[in-house]
This record gives C-alpha cells, structure tokens and sequence, in this order.
C-alpha cells in the first residue's frame, strides 16, 4: 500500500491520540502536585491506604487513555498516510497497534488499583509513566524512520526502567531496575551502531529511501549482515528473544507484579511491531502477496533460528522454575518466539497470525499475572508452594488460573491453541516445516511446567498453617471476568478478531 | 585526516573500547562509562557518515548531524536515570559492584 505524504501542519489531526496522552501525562503530575499542596508528605505507613488524591490521579489517566482512543476513533481510517513528512506511518497495521497499547495501559492501570505495594507510593508518577510508555510504543509501532525509532525505543525504555525500580526501599525491586537499566543501554548501545552503518551504506534514515539504496544492489553480505545483527540486539531485548534474555526473569521476578505484567505484554508487542515494520520496510519489497527479501543476507533465516532458539531454551527454563513470576517469565520469553514464528513468513499471513497471537496473548497472560496478584495484595505469595490447593479454597480463581494457562499451553478448545495453530498453519503454507515442527514439540514441553501449577493448585493439599488469603477485590473480579470470556469464547467463535487481524495486516510500504 | 575510514577506525575503536568495558567491569559506573562510549562510536559514525555520504538525490542532507544530536540528548537522560538507580542500590546494599548484587538468580 502506498500512502500519502502529509505536511506538518496537516499530520497533527492524525497525531490526535498521542496528543491526548502527553497532555494527560502532564494532567496527572499538574494534579498531584495541586491537591497534593498544603498537606503533610504520606508517611511510609500510608502506603495500602487509599486517598482521593491517588485515586483522582487513576481517574485522570484513565480518562486520558479514553480520550486518545475516542480520539482515535474519531479519525476513522480513509486509506495510508505518512505523517510528519514520512516519519510516522496511519496504516491499519498502526491503528490496530494503538488501539492495542491503550486498552493494555488501561487494563494495567486498573489491574494495579488494588495492589496495596503500589497504592498510593507517588501514585501520581505510576499513572504518568505507565502512560508514558504507551505513547513511546504507540510511536515505536508506527514510525517508518531511523531516528524517530530510536526515540520511541528510549520513549518506551526509559520509562519502564523507573517502574521496574518503583518499590523503593524494596531490594529486590531496586536490583531490577538496574539490570534492567545497564541491560537495555547496552543494546540500544548496539542497536544505535547498527543503524549508523545502514545510514552511513543507504545515505539515507528513512525505511523506503533506505529500502531503495537495498534494492539496486551493490552492498556486500558482510556490511549489511553486521548492522542487522547489531539492530537485531536492540529489538530482540525489547522482545526478549534469547540470546538477548537475560534480563527477563531478574526483572520479571523483582518489578512490582502489575508492572511486571505490563512488562509481558507491552513492550514485548511494541519491540515485534518494530521489527515487522523495520524488516518488511526496509529488506523486503514487492507487495503485499509477492514480498520478498532484498540485499545480500536472508534475515528471514535469521529470525527462524533466532525464534527457534528462543521458543526452546524459553520453554527448558521454566521447567525449573519454582518462582511462578520466574516461571511466567520463561513463558514469555518461549510466547515471543512463537510469534517470532510468524515474523518469519513473508507477505500477509505472517503478520495476520501475529497480530492475532497478540490480542490472544495479551488476555490469557495478563489474566494469568492477575491471579498471582490476587493472591499476593498483601504480601509475596509468588512461588507454586503459594499456590497448593488454591482450586479449593478460592475456586474460581484457581479455575480461571487453569484456564490461563491450558490456553497458554495451546491446549483446545481455548484461545491459545487457535492462536498458535493460525501461526503453525502460516508456517505449512510457506513450507517452513522444519520449524513447525519445533513449534509444536515445544508445545508438549511447555504442558509440562503449565500443569505442574495446575497439579498444585487441584491435588496438593493447602498448607493448614497457612492464614487466610486476602478476598478478590471487585475490580480484579470484573477484568478476571474481562480476560476470561475472550480466552474461553475465543476458542471456538474467532471470527470478529480474525477479521480485525486480516484487515489490520496491512503496511504503508513507500509513498 | 581528512578520509572517512579514519573517524570508522576511531568510533570503531571506541565501539570496542565500549563493548569491553560494559563486559569487563563490575563496578555500575564503570558500566556506564562503557555504554556511553558505544552511544558515542554511533554518534561519530552518523556524522562521519553525513559529512561524507551522499543520498540518493546527490546532496547532503543533516540528518546525520541531526541523529547525533538526539543520541547526545538521550545519553543525557539515559545517564541520569541509570545514575539514579545506582544510587537507589547503593542506600540498600552499600556497594554499586554488579556481582554482589545476587537476591535475583535462577
């Protein structure tokens, strides 16, 4: 799809939603530092107690996310556009993305209410940077230029470093923030120095002049392939694709439980969103249904053994693990190399399956991280020995838990297994079958450590000892409902969202 | 002096330089001096590179003197924010050595 280069002046309509979100970022700080003024700073005993200074700050950015996507809606979709003289692209791939980020700010911002560790800790800041983050990874899944890529990465980075540090005092969540920190500098670091070789081979930091200087020719296998694998690092830590991993299950286990389910979620779609645009913009060229690579390196190889490695290594490690936060994290790491997967299918069905795998991904994992902060408001309850007879003495959280998890398994009839057979089937089609077949084994190892909670949760008697969990607060009961339906429903009535998927398939791919 | 392969060799060398420190040194401010060096072999390069690479159209556009700019801008902030951090880590375990930081392991 080719778009339409807009001006300056004419693109700010269509930059309405990420507007709306800076001017409530701005809206939250403003507030809290105005009702806040005249009253005595919250001693550290206030931390769990609620106040309506904290809770107007919830509502303000909540009603921010609301008007971006009321904004967003408002504009309606006419065909593609390049915003800001080609630095932004309005492509249904871009919109489904906005949307995206904006319900998962608003789910964790409501997920987090009722977390007593975060209520009310400078609350003001957690709403502002959650919010923050989601206007960094609306701009990273559509900007089409070297530049505003490394700006939007940092938009996103930078602020997720503050939140996996926001329990002060708390070590382990200090240590997060660091290796989180000194990890992803790093491979900005690397990523940065790739994309000054591309600029210095292209000439140019836009993805079609830069596709343009690809096609005619001309650049040896080596100078592009040390630039890739260098770009390949910045995005593959925001994925959490291995050998870029290792920050994952420190950060994951040490960020306050709601932020670590953003972390899951978020930044892990806004890094893939990235990646398909960067690599289908810049190396690939030809439409929609005859895409194909250019230049001298095969980077769809790449990505398959780097989706290989990272689905297999996942999945061994958190067969391990005894920590559910850790083990989730593996999880995540083995789900981005299920949807790296279908990054490496060129042309539409590829990313179709992806962006479904997401929206699937985003319901059963965020409702899996809601139980375990259900259970653990009040304190710690993060290991699988926490979670011993749970399906008996809070029923309908350890179903729902099973629930989650038998979808993240890929288990029929849920959500999960349609998702992960949508990515499977793009992989036949393409006669990638070598990987397909790592893709399913995979799934049997991952049944494993899945159903080890499970067993815990079902056959394992409670520990008598153990006091009394803490009651589900109404609004963890509403999005529990909330993530439930689509991860059951989803299972077998998937039409609407594969529609939403297919028609969402499409990149601007030049002007 | 007056060559691109010259500012290459020294942005390379700083790139290395970089890449040595943030592997070899466990002390966090050393770590950092490390991932500033990378951030700025990259600046180098994208000035080296707009001064002397032409793009399609013939001419020079600024636009690698532009994305130092921002890389110099971001390592600022970036640098504030890790310095922070360091020191949320030094009031708790009185020590900013990346191995003695070992609650997270697994």
């Amino acid at each position: 799809m080719n778009g339409t280069v807009l001006g300056n002046v004419e693109s700010i309509r269509y930059f309405l939603p990420e507007i709306v979100l800076v001017g409530t970022i701005l809206a939250v700080i403003a507030f809290e530092l105005l009702a806040g003024r005249g009253r005595a700073p919250e001693p550290p005993t206030a931390i769990g107690r609620r106040s309506p200074v904290c809770d107007g700050t919830l509502a303000i950015g909540l009603l921010g996310v609301a008007g971006s996507l009321a904004a967003l809606l408002s504009l309606g979709y006419e065909g593609p556009l390049l915003l800001f003289e080609g630095a932004i692209a309005w492509d249904p791939f871009s919109i489904f993305f906005r949307w995206f980020f904006l319900a998962v700010a608003a789910a964790v911002l409501l997920i987090a209410h009722p977390y007593r560790p975060l209520v009310c800790l400078h609350y003001g800041e957690f709403v502002s940077l959650v919010v923050g983050t989601a206007f960094g990874m609306m701009l990273l899944a559509s900007s089409t230029n070297l530049l505003l890529v490394y700006l939007a990465l940092e938009m996103v980075s930078l602020p997720s470093y503050i939140l996996a540090g926001f329990l002060r005092g708390d070590r382990k969540s200090s240590e997060a923030a660091l290796k989180y920190a000194v990890y992803g500098a790093a491979a900005s670091g690397a990523m940065l120095y790739g994309f000054s070789f591309l600029y210095g081979m292209t000439g140019s930091i836009h993805f079609f002049e830069m596709r343009e200087a690809i096609a005619s020719g001309g650049i040896p296998v080596v100078h592009l392939l040390v630039p890739i694998v260098l770009v390949l690092a910045g995005f593959g830590y925001k994925i959490a694709a291995v050998p870029f991993h290792m920050w994952a299950p420190d950060v994951y286990e040490g960020s306050a439980t709601p932020i670590t389910a953003f972390f899951s979620v978020g930044p892990k779609a806004a890094g893939l969103a990235v990646l398909i645009r960067f690599f289908h913009s810049v190396f690939a060229a030809g439409g929609e249904a005859s895409l194909r690579v250019i230049g001298s390196v095969d980077w769809t190889l790449l990505l398959a053994i780097l989706s290989a490695i990272t689905m297999t290594l996942g999945n061994l490690a958190a067969i391990g693990q005894d920590n559910l936060k850790r083990m989730l994290a593996y999880s995540s790491i083995a789900h981005a190399g299920t949807m790296l997967m279908g990054a490496v299918v060129l042309g539409g069905s590829g990313v179709h399956a992806i962006l479904f795998y997401l929206v699937v991904y985003a319901f059963m994992n965020l409702g899996a991280f809601l139980v375990v902060i259900a259970i653990s408001i009040d304190k710690r309850r993060e290991t699988i020995a926490d979670f011993r007879g749970l399906g008996w003495r809070m029923p309908f959280l350890g179903v729902s838990m099973t629930v989650f998890l038998l979808s993240l398994t890929g288990v029929p009839p849920t959500a999960g297994f349609v998702a992960k057979f949508a990515i499977l089937r793009a992989l036949i089609e393409e006669e990638i079958y070598w990987l397909a077949v790592i893709g399913v084994l995979n799934t049997v190892v991952s049944l494993y450590y899945y159903a080890r909670v499970i067993k815990a949760m079902f056959l394992d008697a409670p520990d008598p000892t153990e006091p009394a969990l803490p009651s589900l607060s109404r609004i963890h009961l509403a999005l529990l409902a909330l993530f439930l339906v689509p991860t059951i429903l989803l299972g077998f009535r998937f039409g609407v969202l594969d529609a939403i998927a297919a028609a969402s398939r499409f990149l601007v791919v030049g002007s | 002096m007056n060559r691109l392969e010259s500012y290459l060799l020294i942005s390379s060398i700083l790139a290395a330089l970089g890449v040595v420190t943030i592997a070899s040194r466990r002390n966090a401010v050393a770590i950092l001096m490390g991932i500033e060096l990378l951030l700025n072999a990259a600046a180098l390069n994208f000035v080296a590179f707009g001064r002397f690479v032409k793009n399609a159209a013939g001419t020079h556009p600024l636009d690698g003197q532009i994305f130092a700019i921002f890389i110099i801008v971001l390592a600022a902030a970036e640098a504030v924010i890790l310095l922070a951090v360091i020191i949320a880590i030094y009031r708790q375990v009185e020590s900013i050595d990346a191995d003695r930081l070992r609650e997270l392991k697994g």
